[in-house]
């Protein structure tokens, strides 16, 4: 059994630019004047050519480079709607490894396209280097337009901006690896049967969202540090040798009650299949290297989880803004205009009373940013007097690189927002009878409705707090997972599915304890170890 | 920056192939049972259609874990138009509902079916599946006429057409290797001793001259012959082999014999041709080519085209050797048993006139079965009578002659593949 390297190493703080070397230079403080303005606008039709998708792609990467955009190289791929299904069904990627859950995606979505209850996105943007966009078939001129302001532009440069995708993903190699695990999981179907690999992809699946790190690991410290340490390290026990104390005979129980004591984990894990991955005792070793091709797909994911709101709302600002700027600067006609805008209402559009639109907010925010840079009133000046005045186009990039959601939210979302939204939050408390309105958009309100819309983007909270917390090593090997529940939240009841899978991959049985506020476990789930 | 704008229409257009598979694979239960329902409801000119297979949401759930309903809960929403701080709300009945779907969606009228679509591919593939042609000795290739012709590794002679340039090129580097070797090192030697020679100390000796020259001389000579090694030589040439070989034929004649007399209502009629209909469709997923003979008979027999075979109302009394013989007949005129497989389907009610079925028995026996890949006798009725008697000897002697009993729309199912079911698998 390998040992468990503690993966939350504190002292070192990772240094803003060594994710992957990628260096970026200072952002923009103004637009670059523009060149030469079109003599006429681009020909608009309706119906796109590959000229002309070429011809408004220059001009919308010009526009983007005077706004200091800094993005991967672009791919443009036209699709059909077909096989934009495709990628839908294999969550947006064009490789993946094969597994049922996909075909029955793809089966749903056909479904619904073909009944008409859903449009098609008009594009899959896939984080990779160079960056993949897909233009559908069916759309218009103006649509392939705005997507690949969008698309390449906006979720382009977020891609290669923001600090998560930085740290966590690696553009450039993550197409590489799927075509990898494609073929690894296929040669093990056809080794130990598609039954086996299903069975490993369904455990592994379940426990998806269990299989990330949520901090980054420090970097490795080079053996000349090491030997330093260690050096230290032997000087300070030196010092501390007392000989008087060593000659004292020990005792021999004590030494027994101190092993008995030790737990395996010694600290409580996070990840759980990563966990799984290093320390299942029956894997082998082909479904190991399953479980960590699932881990990395999940861990690849996990920024973009992280990022809706930000990466939605930065890829509308910067097609509006794009857009926009190639109107004034006499390059749209007014017919294109107006298809776009129209999209783009629709894409922004709010439901009052319904589940925010992440779209809307994030445009809604990048915008207000931009306002408060330009325009400030008196309570932004109060609020955001760090932004009020300063040029808006560092601003914003700041804002996009070095926040997530949850902390995106908390920083930036100001009470012009608030009260142009409506925000305000209601508390759902199982023991009162009633809904109570904890805060709305007024003066007493804003403070706590930011905090809540934040901690409502905070993965922490929106997924339930579960962890390896023992392993019975001196008995029956079982697995003991602990559940810390947030507020008296309890646990899903297919939480008892999930741990038949937990067991599947552990091997032997696994049980699961819930506990609450007070620290005492108020539930506790149970599964036998599988019989194989 | 590099852009490029890629077409990807044409290409991969069912990448998620793959995946469906595995999902049919992985509910095979559900669509084996949705395609036995479908073929006991079904109108015979549609068995070929597709089928829409309905399968239970919770047998396709993926637990994930998640927060239940219950616990404090605070939600922020937009369009606050009517309440202030601290106002307090009624919550919907029945729980969580309200925010976020909570109950109403898991259960009771909100659980849908998941619906797909089975192609009439899949539906065909499920619907013969573990079938399999009966003691076949396939067509004997002895006396089959048809050839295919495909790859079998390369030749050193055959047409330009078929030249085969990487492996020929392959070949004449090879060999250009091979000749040249020996030459070239000793070329090097000769122009290392050449460089020692032309600095040696005394360059004027004789001797020294004389070595001088007799190597300009040698490597001149070797030069030329490295030069004279061909860039190709025919002997390199290698050609793509194509052989014939022989395949057994895929040509099949399906006969099927019918009584029409009196006694065989609509809803017997029904019944054999939904038989008849199963053994086509099976066979056309084993031959390219299927011809089909139908053959009617009541004390007369006559070959008719499809509409007469299923429509028309005989009415007398029944002779089914009748049949037997214009089958005979049919088969020495127009199809010889070296270039077809026959197959024959009789369905009857087992009604016969009471002499003529041993003669049909001994018929079968000596004249058609030794001609046919297989023969089946569907009886769609209950009663055994003297047909089915002497059937039922001839079934213990013979292997490539079954016969069951139908007497409901929902056997002919089960019963077709009892006959045709492959060795070693259930029914």
């Amino acid at each position: 059994m390998t040992t468990v390297e503690n993966r939350r190493h504190i002292g070192v703080a990772p240094v803003l630019d060594e994710y992957g070397g990628r260096r970026h230079g200072e952002p923009l403080r103004q637009m670059r004047p523009i060149k030469q303005r079109a003599a006429s606008p681009l020909p608009s039709p309706s119906d796109w050519t590959f000229e002309l998708v070429d011809q408004y792609h220059n001009v919308i990467r010009a526009t983007a480079e005077r706004y200091g955009l800094d993005t991967y190289p672009n791919q443009l791929e036209i699709i059909t709607a077909e096989q934009m299904m495709d990628a839908y069904a294999s969550v947006g990627m064009p490789v993946n490894y094969r597994h049922w859950s996909y075909g029955k995606e793809f089966i749903a979505t056909e479904r619904n396209y073909k009944r008409g209850q859903m449009g098609l996105a008009y594009e899959i943007v896939i984080n990779s280097e160079p960056c993949i966009a897909y233009l559908m078939e069916e759309n218009t001129m103006a649509m392939q337009a705005l997507v690949i302001a969008h698309a390449c532009y906006g979720h382009n440069s977020f891609f290669k901006g923001n600090y998560l995708f930085r740290m966590w993903t690696d553009a450039s190699s993550i197409i590489d690896y799927l075509v990898y695990a494609k073929n690894f999981v296929a040669e093990c179907e056809e080794r130990h049967g598609v039954e086996s690999v299903e069975k490993m992809l369904d455990s592994c699946h379940a426990l998806m969202t269990y299989g990330v790190d949520r901090y980054r690991r420090p970097a490795k410290i080079s053996l000349a540090e090491e030997k330093l340490r260690l050096a230290d390290r032997e000087a300070y026990a030196q010092q501390q040798i007392n000989d008087i104390w060593r000659t004292l005979p020990r005792r021999a129980d004590k030494l027994d009650e101190a092993a008995e004591a030790r737990r395996f984990p010694e600290e409580p894990q996070e990840n759980l299949l990563y966990f799984i991955e290093k320390n299942a005792p029956l894997l082998e070793p082909w479904q190991r290297e399953i479980v960590r091709i699932v881990r990395k797909v999940a861990q690849y994911f996990y920024p973009q989880r992280q990022t809706q709101v930000m990466n939605e709302g930065w890829a509308t600002f910067w097609h509006h803004r794009l857009l926009n700027q190639m109107y004034d600067d006499g390059y749209l006609s007014d017919g294109m205009m107006i298809e776009w805008l129209k999209s783009h209402t629709n894409v922004v559009a709010q439901q009052p009373m319904s589940n925010l639109n992440p779209y809307a907010l994030g445009f809604a925010m990048y915008t207000d940013i931009k306002r408060i840079c330009e325009k400030p009133t008196e309570e932004d000046r109060r609020w955001f007097p760090d932004l009020a005045g300063t040029d808006w186009l560092p601003a914003i990039d700041h804002a996009m690189r070095n926040f997530k959601d949850e902390s995106f939210i908390g920083q930036y979302l100001s009470p012009h927002l608030m009260r142009e939204f409506r925000l305000f939050s209601i508390v759902d408390d199982e023991k009162q009878k009633e809904y109570e309105i904890s805060a709305i958009h007024d003066e007493a309100g804003y403070q706590h409705v930011r905090e809540a819309l934040s901690r409502q983007y905070d993965l922490s909270t929106r997924e339930p707090n579960i962890q390896v917390w023992n392993v019975n090593l001196r008995g029956d090997r079982s697995l003991t997972l602990r559940h810390t529940q947030h507020l008296g939240r309890p646990l899903h009841e297919s939480a008892q599915e999930v741990l038949k899978h937990v067991a599947r991959l552990w091997g032997f049985g696994v049980q699961l304890e819930s506990v609450d506020d007070k620290g005492e476990v108020s539930k506790r789930w149970s599964v036998p170890a599988p019989t194989q | 920056m590099l852009q490029q704008i890629i077409d990807r229409r044409l290409s991969g257009k069912n990448k998620s192939v793959g995946n469906r598979e595995r999902f049919l694979r992985r509910h095979k239960e559900q669509i084996r049972e949705a395609v036995r329902r479908a073929v006991d409801g079904r109108g015979i000119r549609d068995m070929e259609r597709g089928e829409d297979v309905h399968i239970p949401k919770k047998d396709l759930n993926e637990p994930v874990f998640g927060h239940g309903d219950g616990g404090v809960r605070e939600v922020v929403r937009p369009g606050n138009t009517e309440h202030m701080k601290g106002d307090r709300v009624a919550k919907p009945p029945g729980g969580g509902g309200g925010q976020g779907g909570g109950k109403a969606g898991d259960s009771g009228e909100g659980d849908d079916d998941f619906v797909f679509h089975l192609s009439r591919e899949e539906f065909m593939q499920v619907f013969f599946e573990d079938l399999a042609l009966p003691n076949l000795e396939r067509t004997q290739l002895a006396d089959t006429p048809e050839w295919k012709s495909h790859r079998a590794g390369h030749t050193s002679d055959g047409t330009p057409t078929n030249l085969h340039v990487v492996r020929s090129m392959r070949g004449a580097l090879g060999r250009r290797i091979a000749l040249g070797t020996g030459k070239r090192r000793e070329l090097l030697e000769l122009e290392e001793r050449l460089a020692l020679l032309k600095h040696h100390e005394d360059v004027d000796d004789f001797e020294v001259k004389r070595m001088l020259a007799e190597t300009e001389a040698r490597i001149a000579v070797l030069r030329a012959r490295i030069k004279a090694i061909p860039f190709l030589d025919p002997i390199d040439l290698r050609f793509r082999n194509r052989v014939r070989t022989p395949v057994p034929s895929s040509r099949a004649v399906m006969f099927c014999l019918m009584d029409v007399s009196g006694s065989m209502d609509e809803s017997r009629k029904d019944l054999a041709k939904r038989f008849f209909i199963l053994l086509y469709l099976f066979l056309t997923r084993h031959y390219d080519k299927i011809e089909v003979v139908f053959i009617r008979h009541h004390t007369q027999a006559q070959e008719v085209d499809e509409q007469n075979f299923f429509h028309a109302t005989e009415t007398g009394g029944t002779v089914v050797s009748s049949a037997l013989v214009m089958m005979e007949d049919i088969i020495k005129k127009r199809y010889p048993r070296s270039e077809w497989n026959i197959y024959g389907a009789q369905a009857s009610d087992g009604d016969n006139w009471h002499h003529d079925s041993g003669r049909c028995r001994e018929l079968l026996a000596t004249q058609i079965l030794p001609m046919c890949r297989y023969f089946a006798y569907v009886q769609v009725a209950e009663a055994e009578q003297n047909l089915w008697e002497e059937y039922r000897k001839l079934s213990d002697e013979t292997r490539h002659f079954a016969m069951r009993k139908a007497t409901e729309v929902s056997q002919i199912y089960p019963v077709f593949r009892e006959l045709f079911r492959k060795e070693g698998t259930k029914a």
